[in-house]
C-alpha cells in the first residue's frame, strides 16, 4: 500500500488539481485539439480503467473528464491522463505496478462518477434484496502470467502474487506439479481464473521479478473467447452458454463459397 | 485439490492470452548475460535466513555478490529456494548499509546517552564500551553485563562471545532471540529425550503419509520444507493425508484434507483428547512392548505461574507497571480458576472458581503411574474438547467434532505413518514445554517416533538455532554440546579446554533474554550488547525495555548492519559484517552443519562481530575480570587471580591472550596456497585491503593464525565422543552439510533408534530404541498432585510421557478487551525486516503490516477494509490497516498482525509473558480492542 508521507500526498495531489484545470481549459478548446486527443487514445489500447467503467468504446463516449473518481480514489490509485501519456487526455486510468487498485467495498470512485461511464449496476449486487456495492464484480482487465519470467515456473517457492491477491484462492490459485528435477520439491504454479480475477493489479504489484511476470491487460485484450457451439459435457453450468446463443447459423469457408449448383455443374473433373 | 480445482487448471484463461497478445521474452538479455558470466567465481554457502538450511551458490565478480543460485546439490533444498533466498545476493547492499562506528555524543565530543550519533573510530569505540564494562562490573558484577544473543550467529561467533562473556566476565547473562523462537522445544526436548536434539529429519517427509501442522504455517515460513510435503502429498494424494491445525486459515490449509481451527491455547486439550481416544478407546493401537520397554509417565506442577514479573521485583515495587498491566500481571502471583479449564485440572484438585497460588516451579517433575497418567486423561472427552476448543464461532460443533474424530484416525491407523510439525504456535506459548511434551506422548503410545517418516518434529524458525544457540550454548544457562553452567562436573569440564582457572565459571545461569530486558529495567544490568537481533523490536511489552534503555544510567551497544530500532535505541552502533563477508558456519533444524568462506571484503569499515568479540577481549585483563564478586543471591564467584598465576598467567595477561590468542589457536596455521583458504578472503586473520583502522589505532593486520577453525575445533571438541559429534572444520568445505552426530564419517537420520543412531547402538545393543540423553534421568515417585517417594529411580534410556493439563492462558478476551492478538511473520520478510525491508522487490511485494481480521468482525466495528485502526492492549496501541481478505483467514474474534514492520510495532501491544519453564515468550496470545485511527 501507499507508503507515501502526508507531505508527498498533499503535493500529488495538487499537481493533480492543476492538471484537471489544464485538461478542463483544453477541453473547451474543441475541435481540433479533440482528435488529436482520440488518436492518441487509439494508440493506446492497453489503458486500464477505474472498476465499473463501460467497454472502451462506450467509455470514452460517457466520460466527461470530471476527475471525480480520481479525488475520490483513498490511495491516489486512479490518475487522470495528460498530454504525452500517450492516453485519452482527461480521463482516469491507473497503473497497478505503481499504484494498483486496492479493491475498496465501498468502491468510493464509482457512485461520484456523473455520467454513468463508471456504471454503479456492473458494481453491484443483490443481497438480502437490497442492492449493495460488489467490488468483486469489477471488471478493470485480467492478470496474465509470463510463464517464462514467473520464478514459480523455475520451481522457486514464490507465489508473492498468490498472496497478494484480495480473492486469493479464487483469482488465483496454485498449481501443486511436481518436480522431476528435483525428485522431491513441487512446483506451486500460480494460475488466474478469469471468471473471478477484478484486474486489481495487486499481483503485479507484489510480483518480485524486475519487471512483472504477472501483469494486469484490459479485458479485451487478455481474454479469450470460445464458441457456443460446443459445451462442456462434463460441466452442468457450462450449458448456460447456450442462453443467447442464436439459431441462424451459417458457416462459410473458401471451400464453401460456390452455390452446390455452380460447383456441381462446374466439370471439369477429368481436367490435368 | 477438488475435482473441480483441477479442471479449472486445465482450462484456466491466463495462457491462452498471454499468447494472445503476444509476449515474448527478450533473448538477447540473454545472451548478454552468458558473456558477462566470464570471470565469475561461484563458491558454495547457506541462504541467510530460516532454519531450513537451503544450500545456494555465490557468485562473485570483482568482490562484489553479483548473483546466487540454489544448489542443485544440497540435500534439503536441490537447486531451489524460496523469495526470501532468491534475494540472498542483495541483502547486503542496501543504501544505508551502517559503514563506520557511531557514538552518541554531546558538543564537545564527549558520550551523551541524549547526544547524537556521530561518527568515530573502531578505537573510540572499543574505548566506551570498556568504561562502561567496568562501570558496570563494579556496580552489579557479571551480572550487571548483559548480551541479546542470536540464533543467527555464526557458530564461531557464538563460541567467541559465550568464551569472552562466560569464560571472560563471569557472566551468564548472555541469551539468544533463539529464546524467543525455540526455548520450549529444547525444554521439551530435555524433559523427554533428556538431550536437546530432534530424532528425526527432513527425509521423514519423503516417508511418511500424513503431515499434520501444529500452530505451523510451513507453506509462508518454510516454504522449501513445504514444496517437499506438496510433493509427498502429489506422489500419492489418496493415501497421503495433511492436516492443518491451526487457531487461523493460513496458507497450509490449501493443500490440506482437514483443517481444524482451534481456540488459542486449547492445543492443549486437542493433544490430551487424541492421547485420551488411544488409551481409553483404541488400546489396540498402542505400541504395549515400546511402552514398557522405553516409556516412563510423569507429572509437574501446574500452579507454576506464566513466565511474568513478580510482585517482588523492583520494577514492579517502583510502579513502573500500569493499574491496567498489573491486570494480567497480577495472576503471575495468583489465578482464579475458570470454567475453561476446571474440567481438566479436576485431577489436580482444583475446581471453576478455586484460587491457584502459583510459585515458582523450576523444571521440577516425577514418575508417575499409567494409571496416574489414564485418571490425567480422563477430562479430555470429545464433548469437552469440542466446547473449549473450536476456534471458529461459525462452525458448527458437529463439523469440529467430525474432524477432530477424523484426526484421531488418522493418528491411531495401524502401519500409517505420521509426521508432526510445529513451529511458533507451539513454542511461544505460556505452556509451551508442556505441549512440545504432549506431541510426544501421542508418538510415543503409538510407537510412530524415531522411526523413518513417522516422529514429532520441532521446525526451527532461524538459520542456526540449532546450530549455534543449542549446540554452542549461548544461552544463559548452558555451555558447549548440552553442558550446564549449574553442573560443578561440567563447568570443569570447559574451564579446563578454555585454560581458565578452576571457579571461574559462574554457576548461575538464570538470565534469560527477558530476564535481560527486566534487569536492564532493574537497574542491574548497566551494560548489554546487542549481537546479531532486534530485541528492541522483537520483545513483548516493548515499551517497557525501550524507556529503560533510552531513560535510565546504562551503556546499549548494538552490531548491526543496517539501522534498525535497536540501532536507535543504542548508545554505541557498531557496523558488522554480514554473511558473506565472513567465514562461518550454520547447523539447521535437522541437524545439518553447513560452512562457508568469506566470499567479499565487508562494506565500509564493517568487521564481524567474531572480531568485535576478540578485540574487545585484549581491553580486560586478569586482574579485571577475575577478583571476587558476590552475586545477588548472595554466592559468592571466588577470586582465581592467584589461581591464574598458577597457570602461568599473570595479572596483566589479556582475556585474549588466555581465551582466543593461546597456543591451541595458533597451531592453526594460516595457508593460503591450500584447500580451503586459498583464494579467499579472511578479514579477521590476514586483515584486508581497506587497511581497517582497528580496535588499538592501527591498521588491522590481523590475528596471524586460522582463527574460525581454531574455534569451531574446540567447540566441536566439547562434543565429540558425546553424542554431538560434528566432523573436522575442512570436511564442511567438501560436502553440502552433515547432520550429527557425525560417526566415522557418516551422519545420523534417526537418533535414539538403534538401527540408525550408532550412539543408540552403544546405550542398548540388544534393543530396537535407546532414549541416551543424560539430563533428568533419575526421578522421585509420586501422583499427580506432588512426589510420595523421593528416592529418585534411574530411567536410563528411557523417554517420558507427560500429565500435564489444559490450562487457560494469563490473559484472554474480555468484555474491555474483546478480541484475540495472535503476531507472527509474512513469507517475503525475515523477522524484523532489517535485511529484506531493504531489498526493493520484497519492500513492494509487502511494505507494511496488515491487521488481518474477519470480515464480520470489521462490519460489526464499522471499519473498512483498507482503513487504518488503532489496536490497543493494556500494555500499548499501534495503528494498523485492515485487511479481510487475502492469505491469512482469521476467525471472528482474532486478529492477525505480523511483526516485521516497525511502523506497525506491534511489540508494543504484546505481552511479555512466558512458558514458565523454557522462559519463551507466548506472541501468539494476548487480549486487545480495536477502534478507528
Amino acid at each position: 500500500m501507499s507508503n507515501l508521507n502526508k507531505k508527498q500526498v498533499i503535493s500529488d495531489r495538487r499537481k493533480f488539481i492543476v492538471l484537471m484545470a489544464q485538461s478542463i481549459g483544453l477541453s473547451a478548446l474543441g475541435g481540433l485539439i479533440w482528435t488529436g486527443y482520440v488518436q492518441e487514445a487509439k494508440s493506446s489500447p492497453l489503458i486500464l480503467r477505474p472498476p465499473g467503467a463501460k467497454s472502451e468504446p462506450e467509455f470514452l463516449k460517457m466520460c466527461i473528464k470530471c476527475g471525480q473518481c480520481a479525488i475520490a480514489c483513498p490511495y491516489d490509485t486512479l490518475r487522470i491522463a495528460k498530454p504525452g501519456d500517450n492516453k485519452p487526455m482527461g480521463t482516469p486510468y491507473f497503473i497497478p505496478r505503481d499504484i494498483p487498485c486496492y479493491m475498496c467495498t465501498d468502491i468510493p470512485c464509482v457512485p461520484v462518477c456523473p455520467t454513468g461511464a463508471l456504471d454503479e449496476e456492473s458494481v453491484s449486487s443483490i443481497k438480502d434484496g437490497k442492492k449493495v456495492l460488489d467490488i468483486n464484480k469489477s471488471r478493470m482487465g485480467l492478470a496474465i502470467v509470463d510463464e517464462s519470467s514467473c520464478i514459480a515456473f523455475w520451481g522457486i517457492q514464490c507465489d508473492a502474487c498468490y498472496r497478494a491477491c484480495p480473492l486469493l484462492e479464487k483469482a488465483i490459485v496454485l498449481e501443486h506439479k511436481r518436480n522431476e528435477r528435483t525428485g522431491k520439491h513441487a512446483y506451486l504454479i500460480p494460475r488466474v481464473n478469469s471468471e473471478y480475477c477484478t484486474g486489481c493489479g495487486l499481483c503485479e504489484r507484489a510480483c518480485v521479478t524486475k519487471k512483472a511476470a504477472i501483469y494486469v491487460l484490459p479485458l479485451e485484450i487478455a481474454k479469450g473467447e470460445v464458441g457456443d457451439y460446443y459445451i462442456k459435457g462434463w460441466d452442468k453450468k457450462d450449458e448456460n452458454r447456450l442462453e443467447n446463443v442464436g439459431e441462424n447459423v451459417t458457416t462459410k469457408t473458401k471451400r464453401s463459397e460456390l452455390t452446390p449448383q455452380d460447383y456441381l455443374n462446374d466439370g471439369g473433373l477429368l481436367d490435368d | 485439490m477438488s475435482l473441480s480445482r483441477r479442471d479449472f487448471l486445465k482450462t484456466t484463461a491466463a495462457a491462452s492470452a498471454a499468447a494472445a497478445v503476444g509476449i515474448t521474452v527478450p533473448q538477447e538479455a540473454k545472451a548478454a548475460a552468458a558473456q558477462a558470466e566470464a570471470g565469475w567465481r561461484w563458491d558454495k554457502s547457506v541462504c541467510r535466513f530460516c532454519g531450513t538450511g537451503c544450500g545456494i551458490m555465490v557468485a562473485t565478480k570483482n568482490g562484489k555478490i553479483v548473483a546466487v543460485k540454489g544448489d542443485p546439490a544440497a540435500p534439503v533444498n536441490r537447486g531451489l529456494n524460496c523469495i526470501k533466498g532468491y534475494f540472498n545476493a542483495k541483502i547486503m547492499y542496501g543504501a544505508d548499509r551502517l559503514k563506520q562506528p557511531l557514538l552518541r555524543v554531546n558538543d564537545k565530543g564527549e558520550f551523551d546517552k541524549k547526544g547524537r550519533f556521530t561518527p568515530v573510530s573502531w578505537k573510540r569505540a572499543f574505548d566506551e564500551m570498556e568504561k562502561h564494562i567496568k562501570k558496570a562490573l563494579k556496580a552489579s558484577g557479571p551480572e550487571g553485563v548483559g548480551v541479546f544473543a542470536s540464533g543467527q550467529y555464526t557458530v564461531m561467533e557464538g563460541y567467541a562471545a559465550q568464551k569472552m562473556m562466560k569464560g571472560g566476565f563471569r557472566s551468564n547473562a548472555i541469551d539468544p532471540n533463539a529464546r524467543h523462537c525455540m526455548a520450549s522445544a529444547v525444554v521439551g526436548f530435555y524433559q523427554t529425550f533428556g538431550i536437546d536434539e530432534p530424532s528425526g529429519c527432513y527425509d521423514d517427509i519423503e516417508l511418511t503419509d500424513t503431515i499434520i501442522t501444529w500452530g505451523a504455517n510451513m507453506a509462508e515460513m518454510h516454504p522449501i520444507l513445504w514444496a517437499r510435503v506438496s510433493d509427498r502429498k502429489l506422489s500419492n494424494p489418496d493415501k497421503v493425508k495433511v492436516v492443518n491445525i491451526s487457531t487461523y486459515r493460513h496458507r497450509c490449509s490449501d493443500l490440506a484434507d482437514i483443517e481444524i481451527i482451534f481456540s488459542p491455547n486449547t492445543d492443549l486439550a486437542l493433544w490430551n483428547y487424541v492421547a485420551r481416544e488411544i488409551v481409553y478407546n483404541h488400546p489396540d493401537a498402542i505400541d504395549w512392548k515400546f511402552v514398557k520397554e522405553h516409556i516412563v509417565f510423569a507429572a509437574s506442577p501446574v500452579n507454576m505461574g506464566y513466565g511474568m514479573r513478580r510482585a517482588n521485583e523492583k520494577s514492579i515495587k517502583e510502579g513502573k507497571y500500569t493499574p491496567l498491566e498489573m491486570e494480567t500481571i497480577s495472576k503471575e502471583m495468583e489465578k482464579i480458576v475458570s470454567e475453561k479449564e476446571a474440567p481438566a485440572l479436576a485431577p489436580y484438585g482444583y475446581k471453576a472458581g478455586d484460587k491457584m497460588v502459583n510459585k515458582p516451579a523450576g523444571l521440577k517433575h516425577w514418575e508417575i503411574s499409567f494409571e496416574e497418567y489414564k485418571k490425567f486423561l480422563e477430562p479430555y472427552t470429545l464433548d469437552y474438547v469440542a466446547k473449549i476448543a473450536k476456534g471458529d464461532p461459525n462452525e458448527s460443533i458437529e463439523s469440529f467434532k467430525k474432524k477432530l474424530q477424523e484426526l484421531v484416525k488418522l493418528y491411531v491407523e495401524k502401519d500409517r505413518k505420521v509426521v508432526s510439525f510445529w513451529t511458533m504456535g507451539m513454542n511461544q506459548h505460556t505452556r509451551g514445554t508442556w505441549v512440545n511434551t504432549l506431541s510426544y506422548n501421542v508418538h510415543f503410545l503409538l510407537g510412530k517416533q524415531a522411526k523413518p517418516g513417522s516422529g514429532a518434529f520441532s521446525l526451527t524458525g532461524q538459520p542456526s538455532a540449532c546450530g549455534t544457540a543449542r549446540e554452542v550454548g549461548t544461552f544463559c544457562h548452558r555451555l558447549p554440546a548440552d553442558m550446564m553452567v549449574k553442573s560443578g562436573k561440567h563447568r570443569k569440564i570447559v574451564e579446563k579446554v578454555w585454560k581458565v582457572p578452576e571457579g571461574t565459571l559462574n554457576p548461575v545461569g538464570n538470565q534469560h533474554i527477558m530476564k535481560i530486558h527486566r534487569d536492564i529495567e532493574d537497574g542491574v544490568i548497566k551494560f548489554a550488547w546487542v549481537n546479531v537481533c532486534n530485541p528492541y523490536q522483537d520483545s513483548a511489552s516493548a515499551k517497557h525495555w525501550i524507556k529503560a534503555a533510552r531513560e535510565m544510567d546504562n551503556f546499549i551497544v548494538c552490531s548491526d548492519a543496517y539501522p534498525g530500532i535497536s540501532a536507535k535505541v543504542a548508545d554505541l552502533i557498531l557496523p558488522s559484517a554480514m554473511i558473506y563477508e565472513k567465514w562461518g558456519a550454520y547447523g539447521n533444524a535437522e541437524r545439518r552443519t553447513q560452512h562457508w568462506r568469506q566470499q567479499v571484503l565487508p562494506i565500509g569499515e564493517a568487521m564481524s562481530d567474531t572480531w568485535q568479540w576478540v578485540e574487545l577481549s585484549k581491553r580486560f585483563t586478569v586482574k579485571d575480570v577475575w577478583g571476587e564478586y558476590t552475586l545477588r543471591n548472595g554466592k559468592k564467584l571466588p577470586n582465581v587471580i592467584a589461581k591464574a598465576k598458577a597457570m602461568g598467567y599473570d595479572e596483566n595477561t589479556t582475556m585474549f591472550e588466555i581465551l582466543f590468542a593461546n597456543d591451541r589457536a595458533k597451531s592453526y596455521k594460516i595457508d593460503l596456497e591450500s584447500f580451503p583458504q586459498k583464494g579467499f578472503d579472511n578479514s579477521e586473520c590476514i586483515g584486508d585491503s581497506r587497511n581497517v583502522v582497528g580496535s588499538d589505532g592501527k591498521v588491522f593486520k590481523g590475528y596471524g593464525f586460522m582463527i574460525h577453525e581454531y574455534l569451531f575445533e574446540e567447540y566441536a571438541s566439547f562434543g565429540r565422543g558425546k553424542a554431538h559429534d560434528l566432523a573436522p572444520f575442512k570436511t564442511y568445505h567438501k560436502v553440502r552439510g552433515l547432520k550429527w552426530p557425525v560417526v566415522d564419517g557418516k551422519e545420523t537420520q534417526w537418533r535414539f533408534n538403534t538401527k540408525y543412531d550408532p550412539y543408540a547402538k552403544k546405550a542398548n545393543p540388544n534393543s530396537d530404541f535407546a532414549f541416551y540423553g543424560t539430563l533428568a534421568k533419575a526421578l522421585a515417585q509420586g501422583d499427580l498432585l506432588g512426589i510420595k517417594d523421593k528416592t529418585k529411580k534411574s530411567l536410563k534410556n528411557k523417554a517420558k510421557i507427560f500429565a500435564r493439563p489444559y490450562m487457560d492462558p494469563p490473559e484472554m478476551p474480555d468484555n474491555k478487551y474483546d478480541m484475540w492478538l495472535c503476531t507472527g511473520r509474512v513469507l517475503e520478510h525475515w523477522h524484523s525486516g532489517t535485511m529484506t525491508m531493504r531489498v526493493p522487490e520484497l519492500y513492494r511485494a509487502v511494505p507494511e503490516a496488515l491487521c488481518f481480521m474477519n470480515p464480520k468482525d470489521a462490519k460489526v466495528k464499522g471499519f473498512k477494509q483498507g482503513e487504518l485502526v488503532w489496536v490497543e492492549s493494556r500494555r500499548g496501541r499501534v495503528k494498523a490497516r485492515v485487511e479481510t481478505r487475502g492469505r491469512n483467514r482469521v476467525p471472528q474474534g482474532l486478529i492477525f498482525v505480523p511483526w516485521f514492520d516497525e511502523k506497525v510495532f506491534i511489540n508494543k501491544v504484546c505481552l511479555d509473558a512466558t512458558c514458565p519453564m523454557s522462559k519463551q515468550t507466548d506472541f501468539k496470545k494476548c487480549a486487545v480492542k480495536l477502534y478507528k485511527a
